[in-house]
């Protein structure tokens, strides 16, 4: 059965779709992340063209992160103040990632900026995951503990000014990086349509020094508000929210997950990461082939453009 | 075959009774033809077209008459008619890939100047075989001879025909342009009967129906239509609401996901 998606402007194969969205919402939930890193390379590899696969996928990861937000926030565990601090940055960033969004495309080379910063961003990430994973499976089986986390000292972040108390998170921290951070994920989540969980955590853990408690919710509520909020933009400046498809991929999405998290329970974590860097690799790795191998047509036609 | 020809008649009064939708933009070449006799009269049974979503593409029948023609030059099948149907126009960039540190980045690009979205020729014959090849580009008829005009363009025009080809073979390809040698038949000795195809990705806005008459070789005359194509469904409604109500419809999105992540967590909630 084909449905024909009036923004991509392409028919598609719905279950492809379904099915594309209920195994990256099991992965999702499998794995605790939002899913957005793996829903636009997907719809990319589907010949969805990228500029609606990046402003749909940030619409999916709005669906997905918001029932974590909301389970955190009735446990308490989401620090407000500090979650508003880094949605000011957010915003911020996204709307110049917006800015920037146009203008590659106006300049054709949208295309490529988001392949080249997926292959990055998925390689590193990818590459750090396996083999702090590896590493935790290899002390696992020589039965050695695994490394507790310090708290560390203080590092040169924690001497910036403008210092703030956040009350929930017990830490005296300046709004600097906090805000910076904020502002690189809200820009990544407008040009790339994810929602940024896989960066931010850790960059609130290690380099913010943040509980680990509050880090998950935290993210997850300047998640909800920024990719909202890019949805928006992305909708009123570039017409590239495709409404059908982002619905089909979030419906199949929320039931895949809850099945995700039901597997996730029964392995073990050091597996687990493995397991996703694995799989992040593999999508890096695919992205990167698309853009060394001679590509069919080397022309290509849009219609519009200014003649520059 | 009588019915057809009654309906066939209808049609044609219609064409001559409604001249409303008749007097689209004309090229000046209607000037130099007040010297023949004959007269071409076109006809199509509507002037808008609604499309619906599950729309594959259609054959769009256009009837037509010479009036005033010569019965021997007829006869020999000295007259040859071709319809265009010409979409609306808008800008278009072709842009061209290249090899940078083994990576293929689009780097060279040129924009051609208000081309039609959609350009579908019928004719009689070949149109090569119409008139001499030089009447046929004057005219700009046909996909070969379409204006492609580059926009602000600064280099040394090395490039024009490569991007022009490229143009022209994408647009061929992708289904937008066609062409129908054998499209245009003559029912009757001087009624005929042109179809001209609507592809699937047809473009929203006015088109432009174009019939030329040619005598033994020689322009004669032109008649124009014009026609609006409407695209009507659900696809069509949000299409619509995307780019005329852009907040609103973004609003829609983001409430659309808070309200399926929200109603999933309480679906499956198990405390």
């Amino acid at each position: 059965m084909t449905v024909y998606l009036p923004i991509a402007e392409l028919s598609v194969n719905i279950f492809v779709i379904l099915g594309m969205g209920a195994a990256v919402g099991f992965l999702s939930g499998m794995f605790g992340v939002g899913g957005g890193f793996l829903i636009t390379p997907l719809l990319i590899f589907y010949n969805i063209p990228p500029v609606v696969a990046v402003a749909t996928g940030a619409n999916q990861v709005v669906a997905s992160s918001i029932s974590g937000a909301i389970t955190h926030f009735r446990r308490g565990t989401i620090d407000v103040k500090l979650g508003t601090v880094l949605l000011g940055g957010g915003l911020v960033g996204a709307t110049v990632g917006v800015w920037l969004f146009s203008l590659l495309r106006r300049m054709g080379q949208l295309d490529l900026v988001i392949s080249l910063l997926y292959v990055v961003l998925l390689g590193s990430v990818g590459g750090l995951m396996l083999w702090e994973s590896l590493g935790a499976m290899r002390k696992a089986a020589k039965n050695l503990p695994t490394a507790l986390r310090r708290p560390g000292q203080h590092i040169w972040i924690h001497g910036l000014p403008l210092k703030m108390r956040f009350k929930k998170s017990k830490i005296y921290l300046s709004v600097i990086p906090v805000a910076t951070l904020g502002f690189l994920i809200g820009m990544l989540t407008s040009i790339m349509g994810v929602g940024g969980g896989f960066i931010m955590v850790p960059a609130m853990i290690y380099l913010l020094r943040i509980p680990t408690n509050v880090v998950v919710g935290t993210s997850l509520f300047q998640i909800v508000f920024v990719s909202a909020y890019t949805v928006l933009v992305q909708a009123s400046t570039n017409y590239t929210v495709d409404i059908v498809l982002a619905f089909v991929l979030m419906i199949a999405g929320v039931i895949g997950a809850q099945y995700g998290v039901r597997v996730g329970q029964r392995l073990r974590g050091e597996q687990l990461r493995a397991l996703l860097a694995l799989l992040v690799l593999a999508v890096g790795i695919r992205l990167a082939i698309d853009l060394v191998i001679p590509p069919e047509n080397v022309y290509s036609v849009v219609s519009g453009g200014f003649g520059y | 075959m009588r019915a057809s020809l009654r309906l066939l008649l209808t049609v044609l009064v219609l064409a001559v009774a409604a001249p409303v939708a008749a007097q689209a933009p004309e090229r000046p070449l209607e000037r130099q033809i007040t010297s023949f006799n004959e007269k071409l009269e076109i006809g199509i049974s509507t002037d808008e077209i609604a499309i619906t979503s599950d729309f594959r593409g259609a054959d769009l029948t256009i009837f037509g008459a010479i009036d005033g023609f010569d019965p021997n030059l007829l006869a020999q099948g000295k007259y040859n008619v071709v319809v265009t149907l010409e979409g609306p126009k808008d800008n278009a960039t072709v842009r061209k890939k290249e090899r940078v540190f083994g990576i293929w980045v689009n780097m060279q690009s040129m924009t051609f100047e208000l081309v039609p979205e959609a350009y579908s020729l019928s004719s009689t014959r070949d149109i090569a075989t119409i008139a001499p090849p030089r009447d046929i580009a004057n005219m700009g008829i046909g996909v070969d001879h379409m204006r492609l005009v580059p926009l602000g363009f600064f280099g040394d025009g090395s490039n024009l025909g490569e991007f022009r080809n490229a143009f022209r073979r994408l647009r061929e390809e992708s289904g937008v342009y066609q062409r129908d040698p054998g499209g245009v038949q003559f029912i009757s000795s001087s009624l005929f009967k042109a179809s001209v195809r609507l592809p699937a990705n047809v473009p929203n806005g006015i088109h432009v129906v174009r019939a030329y008459l040619f005598r033994d070789g020689l322009f004669v005359a032109a008649k124009a239509l014009s026609l609006r194509v409407v695209k009507t469904g659900l696809e069509q409604a949000i299409t619509r609401a995307a780019h005329d109500q852009p907040v609103a419809y973004g609003l829609l999105a983001v409430a659309l996901a808070a309200i399926t992540g929200w109603g999933a967590s309480l679906l499956f909630r198990k405390d």
